[in-house]
């Protein structure tokens, strides 16, 4: 990992606010992403949304132009450009033909991407971002740590201290009132502006429609009251009919926000009555840097799936600790990795890769079926530019398999771990794991592993059996999760059993990779011991798939369940 | 654009719509979105019931003003008895009239029901003028034109003709400071649907 890299996750997680902020945020979302999905078949509908971006993303080309020519028929102006110069050299030029001395924004990801601030200022042109979140960070001086809520890094003091400032007078820390300041400070902006420049969520070939969704209302108004109207949409938001939208919009607010549908939803098909009067000028940029690139690359066109939702920001281990500014780019979590190696080179993203733990979080909940995980592993092995696997990483993968090798090592680890050992963080990885925890740091290892505690808590004789499968990271490394699990367990009446000679399970899933490792057979093996086990219980409970990281919302969650 | 309309039933001694199950699910999540839904048995109930809404939020007092946009039920009045029953209405929108007023009326073509969202071709201007700058927001919608679900409802709408689709879920919020939610950011900060039964009922 490089050095740079790895002072900004040690200064992250020295925040004081930080990753409790997202922690807590991370446990809510769980829950009421799971009530906003309540009877939604939410496999159904992203297989759906999955293949229908999938096409979209084989066919960009044809499906652009296809935008082209019918937006242009209904009167908007639509130039497909591909660099960032070219967007800024566009979005210039019009504010310059209309003497456009300010400009509001609604979010867009994309104007983030070429950076389009900091050209307008630089041409003398003030630009106004209008989505809170948004006007903060821009307060701030800072770039969104998050897709959806960019200021979740920020405190209601700090919100306090950068209005004070912008408005000259001392505001308290109270959110109902710096929402007021907020609203009266933009609307002025709003209604005196020239150009309104939003992004899209969605973009429909067929009709040459735009589809905004907000809460706040801001690209409606960006859109609605300025004179100009300039969309900036990634290509990858091209769909191919109108119908299209439907399940992107029944997604997109359930896993964004836990919402059913956000407040407003607006779909624009070429240019509407402008305020004053008279037809709106309208412009819209297809842009597609690296986007093209990506839609050829079979492994990585995938990645043009994605609807920007960020729940694999919401569910990520390793995002929840460290937030945005240190997880990510422009794009941030493990769709920022993935879009910052492709859109931007590899060589940019290098270190984010390194980032992500293989736990599969992202991938369970992704409504655009993206297989994150594989992606950020390609990028990875891209970034080594290593194609075959090192004998190292081959010998570590025949002791995982092997139990009794495996945990022998990992109690000798906890020993031997103390020098390497840095606070709550290993250093380094014992000698026989040193190419998988190459750049990485580990959680260290506890010093009496879960399987030796389970032992200590007497089990109630229950009709109702579970069998736990704590994974080596609650066995080795938090076995204090564990325990909690089984208190919770025994609490509800029920006895929990520990199999014996269970080994690893998902913790090193980022070395299982390329077919052929030989490892099928001997991981099959392993499957048929677990079963013959399983036979006296009512149910089992799976490892906590990387949850260890999650302790409280898993516990809750097996909780439920049982 | 519109299907058959179904037709509903009232409760004679309260003189409101009873439940037509469509109905009653489009209010439930309405108000779940944080709107107020009220009911309103005849298009003269329906001008009664913003005319309180208007006399709670003080408008026609001390010049405080509301906007209409033009629409089916704004049309089946004569400006001034409108003028007589809402003292303080606006029928002329613009930029400035609607950013001076207090609360916006405008008429949704459909509304769904499974999300209690309002759908509207807000093609001209004073629609989203009306509906997006004043801080109160009063939403009219006939109870023939609930639909199941937002994509039931958007098959009542050719892209080809209506330039901008609005659909409104609730009031403008944000939880964008420390994720507590906070209504009425940039747009109306209450949301008052009025859903009337057509009828034959008015006259004027």
């Amino acid at each position: 990992m490089p050095s740079d890299l790895r002072q900004q996750v040690r200064r992250a997680l020295e925040h004081p606010h930080l990753s409790a902020a997202l922690t807590r945020f991370s446990e809510d979302y769980r829950l009421s992403r799971a009530r906003a999905y309540e009877g939604v078949d939410f496999e159904a509908l992203r297989e759906r949304i999955a293949a229908r971006k999938a096409e979209a993303a084989q066919r960009l080309d044809e499906l652009a132009a296809r935008f082209a020519a019918a937006a242009t028929a209904r009167g908007a102006h639509v130039a497909r450009l591909h660099t960032p110069e070219e967007v800024r050299d566009y979005i210039l030029g019009v504010a310059r033909r209309h003497g456009a001395r300010l400009v509001v924004k609604s979010k867009s990801m994309a104007s983030e991407e070429i950076h389009l601030n900091a050209a307008l200022e630089q041409a003398g042109i003030e630009a106004k971002e209008t989505d809170l979140g948004e006007w903060i960070v821009q307060l701030a001086r800072q770039r969104p740590s998050h897709m959806v809520l960019p200021a979740i890094h920020l405190t209601r003091d700090d919100v306090a201290e950068l209005f004070s400032r912008e408005v000259g007078e001392r505001l308290q820390a109270e959110i109902p009132r710096l929402v007021r300041v907020a609203r009266e400070q933009l609307r002025e902006k709003f209604l005196r502006a020239g150009i309104g420049v939003t992004g899209a969520n969605i973009a429909v070939a067929e009709t040459g429609s735009l589809v905004l969704f907000t809460n706040e209302g801001n690209a409606r108004l960006a859109a609605t009251l300025p004179p100009v109207h300039i969309a900036l949409v990634g290509v990858e938001k091209l769909v191919e009919r109108f119908d299209d939208i439907v399940p992107i919009l029944t997604a997109l607010p359930r896993s964004a926000t836990a919402q059913q549908i956000t407040s407003y939803v607006s779909i624009l098909t070429g240019p509407a009555e402008a305020a004053g009067g008279g037809a709106k000028e309208m412009h819209i940029i297809l842009y597609d840097r690296g986007r093209m690139e990506m839609a050829r690359d079979p492994l990585f066109r995938q990645a043009l799936q994605c609807i920007r939702c960020a729940s694999c920001l919401n569910v990520c281990p390793v995002y929840r600790l460290v937030g945005g500014h240190v997880f990510g780019k422009v794009y941030t979590g493990a769709i920022g990795t993935v879009l910052t190696a492709c859109i931007d080179g590899i060589a940019e993203a290098r270190g984010l890769e390194q980032l992500c733990i293989e736990c599969g979080a992202c991938r369970d909940v992704c409504p655009a079926k993206i297989d994150l995980p594989e992606l950020i592993l390609e990028v990875r092995r891209r970034a080594a530019g290593a194609a075959a696997r090192p004998l190292a990483a081959r010998a570590a993968f025949s002791v995982v398999s092997n139990r009794r090798v495996f945990h022998a090592l990992l109690r000798a680890a906890s020993l031997a771990q103390k020098p390497l050992a840095d606070g709550p963080f290993l250093r380094h990885l014992p000698l026989f794991f040193t190419e998988a925890g190459k750049n990485r740091r580990l959680p260290a290892l506890a010093e009496t592993p879960f399987r030796d505690r389970f032992p200590q808590l007497p089990q109630p004789r229950s009709e109702r059996r579970v069998a736990f499968f704590a994974g080596c990271l609650i066995d080795f490394v938090y076995p204090e999760i564990g325990e909690a699990v089984v208190r919770i367990l025994n609490r509800a009446g029920i006895e929990v059993v520990f199999p014996e000679k269970q080994t690893c399970c998902g913790a090193f899933r980022a070395l299982q990779r390329p077919a052929g490792s030989g490892r099928g057979q001997r991981a099959g093996q392993r499957g048929g011991v677990l079963r013959r086990r399983l036979r006296s219980c009512d149910l089992s409970l799976p490892h906590l798939h990387g949850g260890a990281l999650h302790g409280r919302a898993a516990a809750v969650a097996l909780a439920g369940r049982a | 654009m519109p299907g058959p309309g179904r037709s509903l039933s009232y409760g004679v001694e309260s003189g409101t719509l009873v439940s037509d199950p469509m109905l009653e699910k489009f209010r439930q999540n309405a108000a779940a979105a944080g709107a107020e839904v009220v009911t309103a048995r005849s298009p003269d109930a329906a001008v009664a019931a913003i005319a309180r809404v208007l006399k709670q939020e003080g408008v026609g007092e001390d010049g405080r003003t509301a906007v209409w946009a033009d629409g089916p039920l704004r049309a089946a009045f004569h400006p001034e008895i409108l003028a007589q029953m809402l003292p303080g209405v606006v029928l002329e929108v613009t930029r400035e009239s609607a950013a001076a007023a207090h609360a916006g009326i405008t008429e949704f073509d459909w509304g769904a029901a499974a999300t209690g969202t309002l759908l509207q071709d807000a093609s001209a201007a004073a629609q989203r003028l009306a509906s997006s700058l004043p801080p109160v927001h009063i939403a009219l919608l006939r109870a023939d034109r609930i639909a199941e679900d937002i994509g039931a409802a958007l098959r009542r709408f050719d892209p080809a003709r209506a330039a901008f689709l609005a659909l409104v879920t609730g009031p403008s919020r944000t939880a964008d400071i420390e994720r507590v939610l906070t209504i009425g950011v940039h747009g109306p900060r209450r949301l008052v649907i009025v859903v009337y039964e057509p009828g034959t009922g008015h006259a004027l």
